[in-house]
């Protein structure tokens, strides 16, 4: 067993800067588990902790189960990838691999077998007497996963391991590394602030703002049911439309919204969340429950397979994206009607931004 | 297509390089054209005559055994400065570099000596060692040890390699800092994960990436060493006792300007030179392929 157990940890900094304010996450064995969020919302101090680059102010971390707050990094059976990669420039590429098994002693030709095989997985097997600098950013990207897999480690550590490739690469590196940790069945925790790149690798998915987590969950329950407008907006993209609304006695009181009759507005008003692919163009009576809105038209962006649409809710000077199938004909400063069902609508509190309905 | 940026004139590129050329030339090739010359020229006791004696001031240096004594005193007096200063700068910039309460103060410190003139330095510490007066000199002999380094040539020796280390420390200090400073953290952090210790983590990966540097502080020493520890000698032992701090640039001095052999002396300094350069190239040819990575 070696899962992840993250128990009110936090990290304060002199100048009593704090950067983790007591974060519980549990990653259960062999799940993979993505922290994102903004930069500086502490996703980065939190993976380095449980690696044991940075210390631990009070809480608990336990890998397997073992409390890890004292050890050091090498004495946590964990493996790290790098955003840079950090290999060692004056190694070879099967030295690097074979560094952390030489520290710790393990047999030569064991070393061999296992870094050949490390080499042979990741098809970096014709580059292993090269130097770091000889490769590309796609082949270092791969030594540096060898590096962490020759050690069998209990966990592997991702730190945005993907934000110096380009997006091609990105993208046929990610499918990569889901396929490896599947097949590795390792622990595994991963830190991005790319939320497409969080929602196709995590199994458990934890969205962090300003040294809190805001939701952990599966990456679907997060898109369909985000806990607060944070998530709301940070998950999915384009991002979902907040459009702040007033309650009245027919549902909704406010200019160029219409309907959402039972939705539990409360007196003081609401933030109102639609995505913006939920909402459809108005042919006929507005469905039960659901919303209606009109505004006009200032931006269309054509894509082929769908096409956004932009514009200002008129009681709100709020702007509102529309992600519309196809290729919708519209022009920009003429008038348009979209609905949503009451199943796609999404109620925040109006200051706390907690979800409420 | 050309990937330099390219500036077309012919005058400007020159005119650019003027100030240095200009320099090198009346600073370094005029006066050694000069010494080579004169090295092939004796004047009498008055300087009254000149006479060219093609290679004779040479077979000369060559036959008279306290040129190579000299020798060896120098190649004694450069190795132990060379290693002392480049370890211990190594040793204090490695400590300097962990360093994070107080950081730029301890920096600050360590780069005071190499503000300091070599003759200054000099006397610095030839007072603190002064068997009769110095403080250190007397805290030696209280323990009961014979300090004397004007009259014992191995005191004198290690008292003006105390020195010239001393000296060169700061400057070296200052390269190892920026070199460990550039070494990327993660590595560091990567090979802390790998599993290698303190120790073994700095021989095995902050040593090898810091041989660039290593290599640089390796020539520009063996060129202090050679030459600008003239200043030091002069103040602190004056080639003394018995020439036993003598190395070959103090004594082109005290050979051509307190002895009056100007022509010999110009000769010593052309073998100084090509010695020099020699070694340089040496070190270029050999070491610097080890430091590729």
């Amino acid at each position: 067993m070696s899962e992840v157990v993250l128990d009110q940890i936090r990290k304060v900094y002199a100048g009593n800067v704090e950067a983790v304010r007591g974060v519980d996450i549990h990653v259960p064995d062999g799940a993979f588990c993505v922290l994102v969020g903004p930069s500086g919302c502490g996703k980065s101090t939190l993976l380095r902790m449980i690696a044991g680059l940075e210390t631990i102010t009070s809480g608990e971390c336990r890998i397997g189960s073992r409390r890890v707050n004292e050890l050091e990094p090498a004495e946590r059976d964990i493996a790290m990838v790098f955003q840079n990669y950090a290999l060692y420039p004056h190694m070879s590429v099967y030295d690097n691999m074979a560094y952390g098994l030489r520290n710790r002693g393990t047999a030569k030709d064991e070393i061999d077998a296992r870094v050949k095989e490390a080499a042979r997985i990741l098809e970096i097997t014709p580059f292993l007497d090269r130097k770091p600098r000889q490769l590309s950013g796609g082949q270092r990207q791969r030594v540096a996963m060898g590096r962490a897999i020759v050690r069998k480690p209990q966990v592997f550590l991702f730190d945005e391991p993907l934000s110096n490739l380009d997006a091609k690469l990105r993208i046929q590196m990610r499918v990569e590394i889901k396929k490896l940790q599947r097949a590795l069945g390792v622990t595994s925790v991963y830190v991005t602030h790319d939320q497409l790149e969080a929602m196709t690798l995590a199994d458990v998915l934890v969205v962090m703002n300003k040294g809190e987590v805001e939701q952990v969950g599966a990456p679907l329950d997060l898109y369909e049911k985000p806990a607060s407008t944070f998530v709301a907006s940070f998950i999915g993209a384009p991002p979902m439309n907040l459009i702040p609304v007033a309650g009245g006695p027919g549902g909704i009181a406010t200019d160029g919204l219409t309907g959402g009759a039972g939705l539990p507005v409360p007196a003081a008003g609401a933030i109102l969340g639609i995505r913006p692919e939920h909402l459809h163009l108005a042919t006929g009576p507005l469905p039960d429950g659901g919303v209606g809105i009109t505004f006009p038209v200032s931006a269309v962006e054509a894509v082929g397979s769908e096409t956004f649409v932009y514009g200002p809710i008129g009681g709100t000077g709020q702007d509102m994206i529309a992600r519309l199938p196809g290729k919708a004909l519209l022009d920009a400063g003429t008038a348009m009607s979209v609905f949503a069902l009451r199943e796609n609508l999404h109620l925040f509190d109006k200051d706390t931004g907690k979800r409420i309905g | 297509m050309e990937k330099r940026v390219v500036f077309d004139g012919k005058i400007l590129p020159y005119a650019l390089l003027m100030p240095q050329l200009l320099i090198t030339i009346i600073f370094f090739y005029w006066p050694a054209a000069q010494a080579v010359w004169q090295s092939f020229l004796i004047q009498d006791a008055f300087g009254l005559s000149t006479e060219f004696v093609w290679l004779e001031n040479y077979a000369v240096l060559f036959a008279n055994p306290d040129y190579y004594r000299s020798m060896l005193t120098t190649l004694v007096f450069s190795t132990l400065v060379t290693v002392f200063s480049l370890s211990l700068s190594l040793l204090l910039a490695v400590q300097a570099d962990k360093q994070i309460k107080g950081a730029s103060g301890y920096k600050t410190f360590l780069m005071w000596p190499y503000a300091v003139a070599p003759a200054i330095a000099g006397v610095l510490w030839l007072f603190m060692f002064q068997p009769s007066l110095g403080l250190v000199a007397q805290a030696i002999r209280a323990l009961g040890f014979d300090w004397n380094p004007q009259l014992n040539a191995n005191h004198a020796m290690a008292l003006v390699v105390m020195a010239a280390t001393w000296k060169q420390i700061s400057y070296n200090f200052l390269f190892f800092l920026a070199g460990l400073q550039s070494i990327p953290k993660s590595v560091i952090e990567a090979a802390a994960i790998d599993g290698a210790r303190p120790v073994r983590r700095f021989w095995t990966v902050i040593f090898p990436l810091l041989s660039p540097t290593t290599f640089f502080l390796l020539v520009v020493n063996i060129v202090y060493v050679f030459f600008d520890t003239f200043g030091i000698i002069d103040s602190v032992t004056g080639g003394g006792p018995a020439q036993g701090t003598t190395t070959l640039v103090y004594k082109v001095f005290s050979d051509g300007r307190l002895g009056g052999d100007l022509g010999g002396s110009a000769a010593q300094s052309v073998v100084l030179m090509v010695l020099v350069i020699g070694l340089t190239a040496i070190q270029f040819r050999y070491i610097e392929r080890k430091v590729q990575y």
